[in-house]
């Protein structure tokens, strides 16, 4: 029993060191960020990385998301008769929560997974000492580009899959189950406010921040060769995604 | 140039550096030898601020490391420049703009005259024609060789060397020894070499420090250690099973 919660203290104690840690990896990230050199280039280059080389999961996600959406309320609405609020039900539940969480996860998975991987292979083969050692930060010239480049692409794929998984729904509700498009696009523009839009945005933005942070924090604190690296990457996806989860409550709740 | 005096580090239980007191004068070639994991690369880490003593202060031109903000510290490593047991080639990077990378982040010279820069120090380690190769082409000594380029690149005042010639062959090796001998003639580098290779410890170094359970055991010339007295120095630099020193 003692033993129990022994382990229990101490496990605990490892998550609070690590939140510690990552927050102040954190603050030397914007720190890092507002202070030059800037590396545009390195930019340019997780934004490619990051932003178009995920666009194929995203359009995937958010389509079926949409369609299934329509689909679903559909089914439960016509028992009394509330058809037309299908669009309503797509397009608020899009733009104020399955748009960014759905492509904060996919993100997650699939940059936050390859910034780990790639970070934490040029950690344990000393890359990152190495760039020390030629007089260049690190944090500047790997990490702000990769955070940066991801805040700012999540927002535009989540744009992205809003539209998509809002289309995916009225082709369901209109050219599949066949409820007047007219009262379909109405009901879903009147009930739609653009602060839900926003809000979905906001969310996007947050994510975005913590795919990077953590896909690099992961990456950087990689130790052990090659199974250290699959560790990092692992662990960069499941706390990401755990993080992506738990904010979306605490957003939600406070972008009431 | 370099002091290190009374150095401690360790990683959790383990104590790698237990007081290790060691001068490098200004254009002085120092070898350091030892065994595998002796601690010599975590050493070498020390001078040039990639480690952090526990104990003990790394001092480098009357600059003490413990002591500089990060710019300070920059400023310190480009005096450096570091060749990586593994080479730490940037695997995302061409062979060029490996070699390239300190012009590129601290001079304003242009892509094409780094271009040839880097030609030009590839070619003083005996690479011709691979500027456009990823690092994952390479091989391992090919890797080392465009490592050195790397850390000659800015034409540092002090080198580090962590094993230069291991994995080389003879006349490559050969080859390296005199580069680094030539560095330091011509330009006055000073250099601090790790080496397992006693051969190429006696040709470029004034003068050789053995380091043995986390403290320099003994400093001398080539020849004062070629005729020691100590006998754990003798079985190391003889290479021999029997002796003080057991393999464990
Ligand atoms: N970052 C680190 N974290 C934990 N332990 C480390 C770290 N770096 C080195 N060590 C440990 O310190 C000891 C000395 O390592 P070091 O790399 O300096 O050996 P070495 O003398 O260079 O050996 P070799 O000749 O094989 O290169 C080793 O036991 C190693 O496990
Ligand atoms: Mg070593």
């Amino acid at each position: 029993m003692t033993r129990l919660l022994e382990i229990l203290g101490r496990k605990t104690l490892d998550v609070v060191t690590e939140i510690g840690r990552v927050l102040m990896f954190l603050g030397q990230t914007l720190r890092a960020t507002i202070s030059g050199p800037f590396y545009v280039r390195n930019l340019f280059k997780q934004m490619e990385q990051i932003g178009v080389n995920s666009i194929p999961v995203v359009l995937t996600t958010a389509l079926s998301t949409g369609m299934v959406l329509a689909l679903q309320s559909y089914t439960g609405f016509k028992r009394f008769g509330a058809e037309s609020l299908i669009g309503t039900v797509v397009s608020l539940s899009m733009t104020r929560e399955l748009g960014p969480v759905l492509t904060g996860l996919m993100v997650a998975g699939r940059a936050g997974a390859s910034m780990a991987a790639e970070l934490g292979t040029m950690k344990v083969t000393e890359q990152i000492d190495a760039m020390e050692t030629l007089a260049t930060s690190p944090m500047k010239y790997l990490v702000v580009p990769r955070f940066v480049a991801s805040t700012i692409m999540m927002f535009f794929l989540t744009v992205l899959g809003m539209l998509i998984g809002i289309s995916g729904g009225y082709f369901v509700g209109v050219k599949v189950l066949g409820t007047n498009p007219v009262t379909y696009v109405n009901q879903s523009i009147d009930n739609t406010e653009v602060s839900d839009i926003w809000y979905g945005l906001i969310k996007a933005l947050v994510f975005g921040a913590v795919v990077g942070l953590i896909g690099c924090y992961k990456g950087f604190n990689t130790e052990g060769g090659a199974e250290g690296v699959g560790k990092a990457t692992t662990g960069a996806v499941v706390v990401s995604c755990m993080l992506i989860l738990i904010l979306d409550y605490f957003l939600s709740a406070l972008l009431w | 140039m370099i002091d290190i005096i009374n150095v401690h580090k360790g990683f959790g239980e383990q104590r790698v550096l237990r007081g290790v007191n060691l001068t490098i004068e200004k254009g002085e070639s120092m070898t350091v030898i030892g065994g595998s994991g002796s601690g010599k690369s975590v050493l070498l880490k020390h001078i040039i601020g990639l480690l952090f003593p526990d104990q003990g202060r790394v001092i480098i031109d009357g600059q003490e490391l413990n002591n500089l903000d990060q710019h300070g510290l920059n400023e310190v490593r480009k005096k450096f420049g570091m060749l990586f047991q593994m080479a730490a080639l940037f695997d995302s990077l061409s062979v060029w703009e490996n070699v390239g990378f300190s012009l590129k982040q601290h001079t304003k010279m242009s892509d094409q005259e780094i271009r040839a820069m880097a030609t030009e120090k590839l070619a003083l380690v005996g690479l011709k024609g691979i500027e456009d190769k990823m690092p994952a082409e390479l091989s391992g000594g090919m890797k080392k060789r465009v490592g050195l380029a790397r850390a000659i690149a800015i034409n540092p005042a002090i080198i580090l060397y962590d094993e230069p010639t291991t994995g080389l062959d003879p006349i490559s090796a050969d080859a390296i020894n005199d580069l680094i001998i030539d560095l330091r003639k011509k330009l006055g580098v000073t250099s601090v070499a790790i080496t397992h290779d006693m051969h190429s410890a006696y040709k470029i170094s004034d003068r050789i420090a053995m380091l043995y359970k986390g403290e320099i055991l003994e400093v001398g010339t080539p020849d004062q250690i070629r005729q020691t007295s100590h006998p754990i120095v003798h079985q190391f630099i003889t290479g021999s099973a029997v002796g003080p020193i057991t393999a464990d």
